[in-house]
């Protein structure tokens, strides 16, 4: 078996107002010198398979076609 | 004139969509849930309504616009036939990659629920001919994820190509959406996708009928083209 995580981040220039919002959070809780935060998603997903050029094909394509909005969002796969 | 609303699992507004298509045409849509492949051949508009399906997980619409009915909705919309989504619709439309952009969270991270003014910016669609251009009317919202996003070479080419239907007017832009963009078509003209729901202003019992216009160009331009 394969395990994967996909992180999948908003595009720069693309406005973050969560990301906004818990930059001000921190500021307010009293950790200085926080620079900008932007918020991203995670996903762990197990594959049953032992291919691991073939794992990331898919990973690619479930990225593409479902985990990621590609107009605003960038995603990383990392197998383990 | 046939219409057809789509149905998925939490989507909520349905049965306003069909009272409001059912008053101002005379004749009920059909429904079509989300498993069928196919809609009935003589179909002329198809409206995604409103909601939460697949209760917004992932991004809001995302799950929808996978599922295989959108596959046959983009076959219609391929052969011209008129697809309108309001809300969640729109959400699915700009995810299932049938209008440009993106629907992000409201600016001010809230759920809003209020009256909007809108502007029509194009009168000259299917959906607006009986609007005028510039005409404002009041129409609802309801939503927490309505934040209009485009890459600016996109924005530029929708608004050069009057692909921006309606804009939010008077300072009442309630999400953050980029240019005051509240609904947006596609190049063909035949796909409009739109955060406020028109459907829940067409009727003195609702407190204006603002929303009917919308129905009556949608509805009424295919009679004519019978």
């Amino acid at each position: 078996m394969i395990k994967a995580r996909v992180t999948v981040t908003l595009k720069n220039g693309v406005l973050d107002p969560q990301g906004k919002a818990i930059e001000g959070a921190l500021g307010s809780l009293g950790f200085s010198g926080v620079g900008h935060v932007r918020q991203g998603k995670v996903f762990d997903i197990e594959l049953d398979s032992a291919d691991k050029a073939k794992a990331e094909a898919d990973l690619k394509a479930m990225c593409e076609k479902l985990l990621a909005n590609t107009v605003i969002e960038n995603y990383t796969i990392a197998l383990d | 004139m046939k219409s057809a609303v789509v149905q998925l699992p939490g989507l909520n507004r349905d049965r306003d969509m069909i009272a409001a298509l059912t008053k101002i045409s005379g004749k009920a849509p059909v429904t079509v849930w989300q498993t069928e492949t196919e809609f009935p051949d003589d179909i002329d508009l198809i409206v995604i309504p409103g909601g939460f399906s697949y209760g917004d997980y992932l991004r809001c619409g995302a799950i929808a616009a996978r599922m295989p009915i959108m596959q046959a909705i983009k076959e219609k919309a391929d052969k011209g036939v008129k697809v309108l989504g309001v809300c969640n619709g729109f959400q699915i439309l700009v995810e299932a990659g049938m209008l440009p952009g993106a629907l992000m969270r409201n600016a001010s991270l809230k759920f809003v629920c209020k009256e909007v003014k809108l502007e029509v910016v194009n009168a000259e669609t299917d959906f607006t001919r009986a609007y005028e251009k510039g005409q404002i009317i009041r129409c609802p919202v309801a939503h927490h994820d309505g934040n209009y996003f485009a890459d600016a070479e996109t924005l530029a080419s929708m608004e050069g190509n009057g692909q921006i239907v309606f804009r939010y007017a008077e300072g009442t832009n309630p999400n953050g959406s980029l240019n005051d963009i509240a609904g947006v078509m596609n190049s063909r003209g035949n796909v409009l996708g739109m955060m406020p729901h028109p459907e829940n202003l067409i009727e003195a019992a609702h407190g204006g009928s603002d929303g009917r216009g919308l129905f009556a160009s949608a509805l009424d331009v295919v009679a004519a083209a019978a």
